[in-house]
């Protein structure tokens, strides 16, 4: 390392490729960061962006507006496909999600720095995916005005919950899961709204980031606590993160339906959830970076290291495709044979065969040091392998709920115009809500990027 | 002594990088102080040492609040299922503990997050939106790129002219007087 340059692609100049572009220092990244929020004009961009995203988000809710007015009835759910777009929706709405804690939590366990600067966006990402997914569950129920009916609350019927029932498990991992990471956000929040309430200038921003920040302060004493609070929920939300999509996967894999009932599921949905999450990661962040100006905070290194985690649960969901299908074949159970035959040969085949294009046979182009540094690609890469894993859980919920024990309960499924306006309406209510966060508080932990200058600036000495 | 300070919060000293914090704070400490505080950006490494802070007491109220939602949750969905609404289903166990672990599990750490966050809330005291050392001008940079001690006036070893020659012999940048109102 002393003496002779290593050459410019070698991986020893790949591996100090900063997590922090150089030169900066406390002051400039409270700068830059505060001031994307505090001073920066609204950019017409971002007016164009966000009424875009607020019309589609109103589509959202004239359509369930229409769905409470006439019933699930709209939507192209019938007997024997009970399930459909709803419950597609919310298993990738809600791994989605599982990006933000893996990277808030699971990497500030392991000590990953890189995380530093795409912590805070990726757990508004969690949180913003939870609450479009918690909306299909409880538009789904037909009546989502008793959705109440779901949490054990003293009825003066003296009902409870049927708590062995893997739909309830579900109200309580999700509910759960959107509490811890409201509350995970929350406490990484509050040096910063700390910062924004000193540096805000008109007096109703410094009340409203005051309140907020509750009187943060800096003390030390204040830090030796939030240090400790801080890690215990990276090591609570660690299991939380892997308990939640195992038990989405309960609600397919307790069920005798074939190609639900294996046990292969839970890990298999929780790489897959991972491998999502990340896509999307990306898709936010490579807009953000570049309108923003991050590009000194999020760094090649930082899409480079995202790439590769989504080629390495890539690979894990494509070895869960494998096993789904080897199982079947060798267990000679004749409904589960014959479930695989109508996904290879079947009227859904071509999901089939477009969910493997997109989730195994394209993120293998990851494999390349050049492909990966190509922000264009990775981008598109990003949306693919999102279209991969929607397409994956059409295939789940769909020919599983067509194809099963008898002839006579086959059937087919196509979404109406209502599914689809729903659908997309939650694009849209996301995409506002991300528009939206960026602009009242810090895309990036101002408080974690210091820590991390501090960091630096000693490695250098 | 009290008297003649009744006004004062106490003196604090500014600092530019967090190892100047840290040895001041460690030369304030060894000068005798006990009531004094340091304030930072961020969290820096080695502050809770210098300024001697024991263990504190989060991870035990987490592991409280873990054990209540997860003792609670078993319980309560036993009591649920098995005694005030049993349904008999083809004679199946009602205590069907294993089909309760995954609501047990989520409620376990949904009582070990709410205690870890309202517990560090708790034992900072906040939300406490007013504090004398915010009366201190040059503070709202305690928030952005600039690292403060404040020795309280509170401290029975606390002289004026003592303090704040100590601040400078240890290389304040500014020193302040906090009043308290």
């Amino acid at each position: 390392m002393s003496d002779g340059k290593p050459p410019a692609d070698s991986p020893e100049i790949r591996r100090l490729t900063p997590v922090i572009g150089p030169g900066h220092t406390f002051g400039s990244v409270t700068d830059k960061i505060s001031s994307i929020v505090l001073t920066r004009p609204t950019s017409l961009g971002w007016y164009v962006g966000f009424l875009i995203a607020f019309s589609l988000m109103g589509m959202m809710t004239v359509a369930i507006g229409w769905l409470i007015i006439k019933g699930v009835g709209i939507w192209g759910i019938n007997i024997p496909i009970g399930w459909g777009f709803a419950i597609v929706n919310f298993v990738w709405w809600i791994g989605i999600g599982h990006a933000g804690t893996l990277i808030s939590a699971i990497l500030f366990l392991l000590n990953q720095k890189w995380r530093t600067s795409i912590n805070r966006f990726a757990e508004a990402m969690t949180l913003f995916a939870v609450a479009c997914a918690g909306i299909f569950p409880l538009i789904h129920t037909g009546r989502p005005w008793m959705a109440f009916y779901m949490f054990p609350y003293p009825s003066t019927m003296g009902l409870w919950p049927q708590f062995r029932s893997p739909l309830i498990w579900d109200v309580f991992a999700v509910s759960t899961y959107g509490t811890v990471s409201l509350m995970f956000w929350f406490v990484g929040l509050l040096p910063d709204l700390a910062t924004l309430r000193d540096r805000a200038i008109q007096k109703p921003m410094k009340i409203i980031y005051g309140t907020l920040a509750m009187g943060w302060r800096g003390s030390a004493r204040h830090w030796h606590r939030y240090q400790s609070a801080y890690l215990l929920l990276a090591g609570l939300a660690t299991p939380l993160v892997l308990s939640v999509h195992t038990v989405v996967s309960f609600d397919f894999a307790v069920a005798i339906v074939p190609g639900w009932h294996t046990t292969i599921f839970p890990p298999y949905f929780v790489a897959g959830a991972i491998y999502s999450g990340f896509a999307m990661v990306l898709t936010i962040a490579i807009p953000l970076r570049k309108v923003y100006g991050l590009e000194d905070f999020i760094t090649m290194r930082h899409l480079d290291n995202m790439a590769k985690v989504m080629l390495a649960t890539g690979l894990i969901v494509a070895y869960g495709y494998f096993f789904e299908f080897f199982l079947s074949l060798y267990s000679g159970n004749k409904f589960d044979v014959f479930l695989v035959q109508q996904r290879l040969h079947g009227p859904y085949a071509p999901f089939y065969y477009a969910l493997i294009l997109c989730n195994i046979l394209t993120p293998q182009l990851l494999w390349s040091y050049k492909l990966r540094h190509n922000v264009a690609v990775l981008f598109i890469m990003s949306i693919v392998v999102n279209m991969g894993m929607w397409l994956e859980r059409f295939v789940i919920v769909v020919i599983s709920l067509t194809r099963d024990f008898v002839p006579s309960a086959w059937g087919r499924y196509s979404p109406t115009v209502w599914d689809w306006a729903t659908f997309i309406g939650t694009i849209g209510m996301f995409v506002t809500l991300l528009f939206l966060f960026v602009r009242v508080l810090p895309a990036i932990s101002i408080a974690e990027m210091r820590e991390l200058v501090a960091e630096t600036s000693e490695e250098e000495k | 002594m009290m008297q003649r300070h009744s006004h004062l919060y106490g003196v604090m000293g500014e600092f530019g990088t967090p190892e100047e914090l840290l040895q001041a704070v460690e030369k304030v400490r060894a000068a005798g102080y006990h009531r004094f505080d340091a304030f930072a950006p961020f969290p820096v490494e080695g502050l809770s040492e210098a300024l001697g802070l024991k263990r504190n007491l989060v991870p035990a109220i987490t592991l409280l609040g873990g054990l209540a939602g997860g003792i609670g949750g078993f319980f309560f969905q036993y009591w649920a299922a098995a005694i005030t609404y049993p349904l008999n289903i083809g004679g199946r166990p009602l205590n069907s503990w294993p089909a309760f672990i995954p609501v047990t599990f989520e409620l376990t750490i949904l009582g070990a997050s709410f205690a870890a966050v309202f517990g560090m809330l708790a034992l900072n005291k906040l939300p406490q939106p007013n504090h004398p050392i915010f009366n201190a001008h040059r503070f709202t940079h305690a928030s952005s790129d600039r690292f403060f001690v404040c020795i309280e006036s509170k401290d029975p070893k606390f002289r004026l002219e003592e303090v704040s020659r100590l601040l400078q012999n240890v290389h304040a940048h500014h020193i302040t007087e906090v009043s308290l109102d």
